[in-house]
């Protein structure tokens, strides 16, 4: 993990190259967070993993979290791992909910690390996060004809509500 | 018909002296009343059926690891008593599909599928709180009871259950396809009309309250 004037540096050569791309930097969860504005994610990544002295090359997860109340409400989250150094990196793109009708877009970065196809589609099946550019963009793990999204924060639990006598005399 | 009693040695005297032909007119009357047991041909079917049960080699969580291999089939606990330990891999060969484990929304066409291939007469137990309930996974992804997709014979409570638990829930699935099956417990303390319901009475939709309840989220968020 890169320590806090390290993460400084990497933001500063960023905004070097992509003004605009780094929104803030923090840590949490003791990892180190780059906050990146979706519409550069894609040079950032790539810069990240082929830029000399970086060489975060494994991207060992991807996945998005939904901060309802939070604005913007999406993220997405690439946790990047250099196995040279055993350094971790966590580069988290913030999505804005577009509304009912459309999904919140970003681009896909399955050219950079194969890996990802699948945590994209698994990303898409959960959270509705469409990514633009994927081959193969479907539900992987529910099935094919569900609907809804259902690990956003305001899907409902579904399940069946059992009511016991002492919770009816209660609180019922 | 009245069978005298005799000691073992006479017994096997007059056996021996039947099997040597030996034995005549009234004594053979009396002899082959002694052994002939008279009985309907359904309750025999029915016995020799509940004794020879093709369970189908199927797992579908959990308890398909806690529960059958580990517990019922080893010889510690050893289904093979009841004559149920030939594992059929086919449903078309299997008389009795035990759901282990919670069923998802994804696999219950899957496992409705396998049990109407099952050829009749057939058998089903819902094993563990999951499949009998949907248990703790009271949520999007799981069918609330496994009886919403398919007639279940014997539900199995636990999470998982006790070996013994499973082998009594067997044993209870015997006598029923003897005929002979056992009374709820509400027959037995008379207790019908005891039964609680989610708020609604039995007819209310499944899901309403959670769709109130999202709702609510929804306006509480100003969405």
């Amino acid at each position: 993990m890169p320590d806090a004037p390290g993460l400084e540096l990497i933001r500063g050569q960023i905004e070097a190259e992509h003004p605009g791309a780094v929104i803030d930097t923090g840590f949490a969860q003791e990892r180190a967070v780059l906050v990146i504005d979706p519409a550069h994610i894609l040079p950032v990544l790539t810069w990240l993993r082929d830029a000399p002295g970086q060489g975060y090359r494994f991207l060992s997860s991807l996945h998005a979290a939904d901060y309802l109340p939070a604005e913007p409400r999406f993220a997405v989250h690439y946790e990047l791992l250099n196995r040279d150094r055993v350094e971790r990196l966590r580069v988290k793109a913030l999505l804005a909910d577009p509304g009912e009708d459309s999904l919140p877009e970003i681009d896909s970065c399955c050219e950079l690390f194969p890996t990802a196809e699948f945590q994209e589609r698994e990303a898409y099946d959960f959270f509705g996060i469409s990514f633009r550019g994927h081959p193969d963009l479907r539900r992987i793990l529910l099935p094919e004809d569900y609907v809804g999204w259902p690990q956003r924060r305001d899907f409902p639990v579904g399940g069946e509500p059992v009511t016991f006598t002492y919770n009816e005399r209660n609180y019922g | 018909m009245e069978v005298e009693r005799q000691t073992m040695r006479e017994r096997q005297l007059r056996a021996r002296d039947m099997l040597r032909g030996d034995l005549e007119g009234e004594e053979l009357e009396r002899y082959v009343e002694e052994r002939v047991v008279l009985t309907r041909f359904e309750e025999m079917l029915g016995w020799a059926r509940s004794n020879s049960i093709f369970p189908l080699t199927f797992g579908l969580a959990c308890c398909a690891l806690e529960g059958i291999p580990m517990a019922a089939v080893t010889a510690r606990y050893d289904i093979a008593r009841f004559g149920a330990e030939a594992g059929r891999a086919s449903p078309r060969q299997a008389d009795l599909i035990v759901l282990s484990g919670r069923v998802s929304i994804k696999m219950a066409p899957i496992v409705r599928r396998l049990y109407d291939q099952m050829l009749e007469p057939k058998w089903a137990i819902s094993m563990g709180a999951c499949s009998s309930s949907g248990g703790m996974f009271s949520n999007y992804a799981v069918v609330q009871g496994a009886d919403k997709i398919m007639p279940i014979d014997v539900h199995v409570p636990g999470c998982p259950p006790r070996p013994e638990a499973v082998l009594y829930g067997f044993t209870k699935l015997q006598r029923k396809i003897q005929g002979n099956p056992d009374q709820g417990w509400r027959a037995r303390y008379s207790a019908h009309g005891t039964e609680e319901w989610a708020r609604g009475g039995p007819r209310s939709e499944p899901s309403g309250e959670a769709a109130e309840a999202y709702r609510a989220a929804r306006e509480l968020i100003g969405a």
